[in-house]
């Protein structure tokens, strides 16, 4: 039986405030244990949760990227369970009403073998504004556990797909793409290591063809995009088995251990969990109006897919190179300041998806660390341009710059000339150097004459080597031609 | 000076008559001899108590003083001030020390009040005779062997014996009105929102209101002027321009005091379950109020039956959230043995909460599970949508709604703590203003009979429509204009000796 994987996606995204969402806590990552933790935080009797306005504008804000609707007014409610982490025994998130309903996400699915890529579109079914739970400590005081209530209280949108997505790399697709609208808009830091994007992901098999949904087992906290591929991959094939050897699925909470590539049901009470959700008293509906998204949308960036599209007609470049481009909006920045630095567009797109982003790549370095500023990549392109050095010693110079210490060793110009780079362009001198091959290998324009052509391709070999590389390639292939047919 | 109004002592303070310090002495010296038999007080503290006394008296030596400057009023045990124990009555908080202040806590010191101590109250506000507190009973001044009706009893006692000028108390379904009547106070609680509840120790959220309790209604506005206004740490603190209280005390009414004043009976409120003799005390009160110059309308809230259910399914949902932060694991009382985390839980609850909060708890945990949440939780959301509609219909042919605060004058200790529905119903005339987020208050009307010969204090309630508290304190003024239920003092003598 051919089988059918189904997909969805619950992804916890901590929100850029400056404060937590019902206090004025900070929430910096990485700080001594508790010291984040005002009287709200640690739910000292009498105090009251006040939310947090730039947590709201971010959910607008998302909510507004991805063309959702925003519910004119959406309700805080409380669920209650112990847990010493939680401090108040009940977390407030929204429940019935969500200040985020349904919106899409479009997703560039990449070629993966024979498939070729392809675009879809993923359903939000919602999002909604929840606090983060604190930390148990486990060993730091022997035979105790310590709770750390900083991140308790941190402000998370959870965003939550239909059960879209039909394949391991559509699920991966999608959490990129997502990953990278909520820095693109700056709602959140993107760090999937301190936790700021967690994927719970849902994963189910039906055999192909079939309607209903065979039952889910949530892959929880995947916090790298590799993981979540071997993870949805692993649990696919494990469900199958399962199915076919005769055996059932429960609906289950599952982790993924990476070092065995394997998923594993967590030991959980969690089917009798009743969470008794309830509006909280302490808090009012949440009212958004016209205004205020009003107000959010003039704040809003340029989306990705209208950036697309603006490369494509105000640079001329192609779909896919517009389209790479956009994936990230430092990305997309670093292009734009080249362009605007003097380089030539397509040449610009190129360096820019070449040369920097291998480098980048292979050092692991975000676009903010590169160490070729775009403006200092649109002087190199320059010198390409105006046929100063070829492409090929371009890419010498660009090395260069790139292991160089301090932008003072970066001057392309004194790079050029330190390593003797500089393209020859004086037709006199590259005619003579011509002259000269020409004569050593009369040979060669006889074949040439005789309608061998690879044998005009030799010669200005010849003549770039004879020029140890610095006669401008464009030069030589027009003075040969003219000698050669003259 | 332990009878004076908060107006005369403040007179008198400015004056120089008397200073802070004497005055905190004088209402020392009388907690020192009284409390330990009436336990109206659970925390004391002289030094914080006699720092704050001396401030005031710098503070009106430097000619800055405000109308509560240097006066010493009690605290329920519900708020958290900073450095002073706040138990909420449990064992729970037994040795919580509150590291910060309410609200309220800091209104009263920012205008250089003195806090004399922390009162008794039932448990987490839970109970109507001060008798779940984990810290022992209070005894009613009136009279020793019953209830100074609750929850905040321990403010009640201590006000109607003399061991303060005044004090605070919290109501979420009568706590404020029906341990007015019952010692013979005048008692307000505000419109829900008028008061923050930052810091006051939250037992149904959605209906929890702070306000006074004091000896008249010119005190209840002179506290209300401190204790109100905006708060942007609660959210559910209304944002409106500072009031006033005071401003329409005296405010005549045409020819008469009150002419033109529409006073709405409702019927439900006089039906069964009112004694005769609290009946007839509240009848004289109306006919005093006639003679004020009010008109009386017969009204009808036609859902005043279901109020005590509704509650009963409202607050102890909202308390079995609320308390779940009571876990042991960050403060508060923690079992001493347990096997794991589970035993530490239920052990640490079990040993720190009262039977009173644990039925709640219970109540409030199976009316939002799964299951019964339309049926208990969302039904009594509907009905209390109906019972505020009774009053919005009320409030079209009337100005204020009267009735009495409480079914019965105060009962003896021992009496209903087996029979919880008993209990309950002391609340039948106060919780549906809870429900709507009205004003409601309570002064002294009178004295009923006991069976055992007593004079008791009988409570007449005023409920005024949102935000007419201005109004609701001129009505009840004009009252204690030409009555003086309000100024009759209990007989201590008994007590004497006995500390």
């Amino acid at each position: 039986m051919e089988w059918e994987v189904v997909i969805g996606l619950e992804t916890h995204t901590q929100l850029q405030t400056n404060t937590k969402i019902f206090s004025g806590a900070a929430i910096k990552y990485g700080a001594e244990p508790n010291t984040q933790a005002c009287e709200v935080s640690i739910a000292l009797p009498g105090v009251l949760p006040v939310l947090n306005k730039q947590a709201v504008h971010c959910a607008i804000k998302f909510g507004l990227a991805i063309h959702a609707e925003i519910a004119p007014r959406s309700v805080f409610a409380r669920k209650n369970y112990f847990y010493p982490d939680l401090p108040k025994g009940y977390q407030i998130s929204q429940f019935e009403l969500p200040v985020v309903g349904k919106g899409a996400v479009t997703i560039q699915v990449p070629a993966v073998g024979k498939n070729a890529a392809y675009e879809k579109v993923i359903n939000i079914t919602r999002a909604h504004l929840e606090e983060d739970a604190g930390k148990s400590v486990h060993g730091a005081v022997e035979g105790m556990s310590g709770i750390d209530l900083n991140r308790a209280g941190t402000p998370l949108l959870e965003i939550v797909t239909e059960p879209d997505m039909r394949s391991a790399a559509e699920a991966v697709a999608y959490a990129k793409q997502l990953h990278e609208l909520v820095q693109w808009i700056g709602i959140c830091d993107g760090n999937m290591q301190e936790g700021s994007f967690r994927c719970d992901v849902n994963v189910s098999v039906r055999p192909k063809g079939t309607e209903k949904l065979g039952t889910r087992r949530e892959i929880k906290n995947l916090n790298s995009f590799k993981f979540m591929q071997q993870a949805i991959e692993y649990e696919t094939r494990w469900q199958i088995e399962t199915l076919e050897d005769g055996g059932t699925i429960h609906q289950a909470t599952v982790l993924f251990n990476p070092d065995t590539g394997e998923t594993r049901a967590m030991r959980s009470k969690e089917e009798a969990n009743d969470y008794r959700y309830f509006p909280d008293p302490d808090l009012l509906p949440l009212v958004i109006t016209e205004a205020d998204k009003a107000l959010v949308l003039a704040e809003m960036p340029e989306l990705p897919a209208a950036m697309k599209a603006r490369f494509e007609a105000q640079y001329s470049l192609s779909a896919y190179d517009a389209s790479a481009l956009t994936t990230s909006r430092e990305l997309a920045d670093y292009f734009v300041a080249a362009v605007d630095a003097g380089a030539d567009a397509k040449q610009a797109a190129n360096w820019a998806m070449g040369s920097v982003s291998a480098k980048l790549n292979s050092e692991d370095k975000p676009i903010s660390a590169s160490p070729v500023s775009a403006l200092q990549l649109a002087q190199l392109l320059k010198r390409i341009s105006d046929n100063t050095i070829s492409n090929n010693a371009a890419k010498q110079v660009f090395d260069a710059m790139w292991n160089a210490e301090g932008d003072a060793e970066r001057d392309v110009d004194a790079i050029i000339a330190a390593k003797g780079l500089k393209q020859e362009s004086d037709s006199g001198a590259i005619e003579a150097i011509i002259d000269e091959v020409l004569a050593a290998n009369a040979a060669m324009v006889e074949e040439f004459k005789a309608g061998k052509e690879k044998a005009f391709n030799a010669l200005v070999g010849q003549a770039m080597k004879a020029s140890k590389g610095k006669a401008n390639p464009a030069q030589v292939n027009d003075i040969l031609k003219k000698k050669l047919t003259a | 000076m332990i009878n004076n109004s908060l107006k005369q002592l403040g007179d008198m303070l400015q004056a120089k008559k008397i200073s802070s310090v004497e005055l905190t002495q004088a209402f020392m010296a009388r907690i020192s001899q009284y409390n330990p038999s009436i336990n109206a007080y659970i925390s004391l503290n002289e030094d914080k108590t006699f720092t704050q006394a001396k401030a005031a008296d710098a503070q009106i030596a430097a000619g800055n003083i405000t109308p509560l400057t240097g006066i010493p009023f009690a605290q329920k045990d519900i708020f958290c001030a900073k450095g002073w124990p706040t138990t909420c009555g449990s064992k729970m908080l037994e040795n919580f020390i509150a590291p910060y202040d309410a609200h309220i806590i800091s209104q009263f010191d920012a205008v250089g009040a003195v806090n004399l101590g922390k009162t008794n109250m039932d448990e987490f506000a839970m109970g109507s005779s001060n008798e779940t507190s984990y810290f022992g009973g209070v005894k009613n001044p009136w009279s020793f062997d019953r209830v100074p009706g609750g929850s905040s009893g321990g403010s009640a006692a201590a006000v109607a014996a003399r061991l303060c000028a005044a004090a605070t108390g919290t109501d979420t379904g009568g706590s404020i009105r029906q341990p007015a009547s019952l010692c013979g106070l005048t008692g307000l609680k505000p419109t829900y929102g008028v008061v923050s509840r930052f810091g006051m120790i939250a037992f149904a959220s959605s209906l929890d209101q702070a306000g006074p309790m004091a000896k008249s209604a010119e005190d209840c506005a002179l506290m209300m002027n401190v204790m109100a206004g905006f708060d942007e740490r609660d959210s559910t603190s209304l944002n409106r321009a500072k009031e006033d209280y005071t401003k329409d005390l005296n405010k005549p009414y045409l020819n008469k005091p009150l002419t033109g004043l529409k006073v709405g009976l409702p019927k439900e409120f006089f039906a069964e379950g009112l004694d005769a003799s609290v009946g007839k005390v509240i009848e004289t009160a109306i006919a005093e109020y006639k003679k004020l110059g009010a008109e009386i309308v017969e009204i009808s809230l036609p859902n005043t039956g279901l109020s005590i259910p509704v509650y009963y399914v409202l607050a102890p949902a909202e308390a079995s959230s609320n308390l779940s932060r009571y876990d042991g694991v960050r403060y508060g009382h923690r079992a001493a043995e347990y096997t794991d985390l589970m035993d530490m839980y239920n052990k640490s609850r079990a040993e720190g909460f009262g039977a009173e909060v644990k039925r709640r708890i219970l109540i409030g945990t199976y009316v939002l599970s799964a299951g019964y949440y339309d049926a208990y939780y969302l039904k009594a959301q509907q009905i209390r949508r109906l019972i505020a509609q009774d009053f919005t219909e009320a409030f079209k042919k009337c100005d204020v709604i009267m009735g009495p605060a409480a079914p019965s004058t105060a009962f003896k200790a021992g009496e209903k703590v087996d029979d919880p529905v008993a209990m309950y119903l002391q609340d039948i005339y106060t919780i549906s203003t809870n429900l709507a987020g009205l004003p409601g208050m309570s002064l002294p009307a009178g004295f009923a009979q006991s069976d055992d010969g007593k004079a008791l204090p009988v409570g007449l309630q005023i409920i005024g429509n949102y935000f007419d508290e201005a109004r609701m304190l001129n009505v009840a003024h004009q009252y204690q204009q030409v009555t003086d239920w309000h100024v009759q003092t209990p007989d201590l003598s008994l007590l004497e000796g006995k500390a």
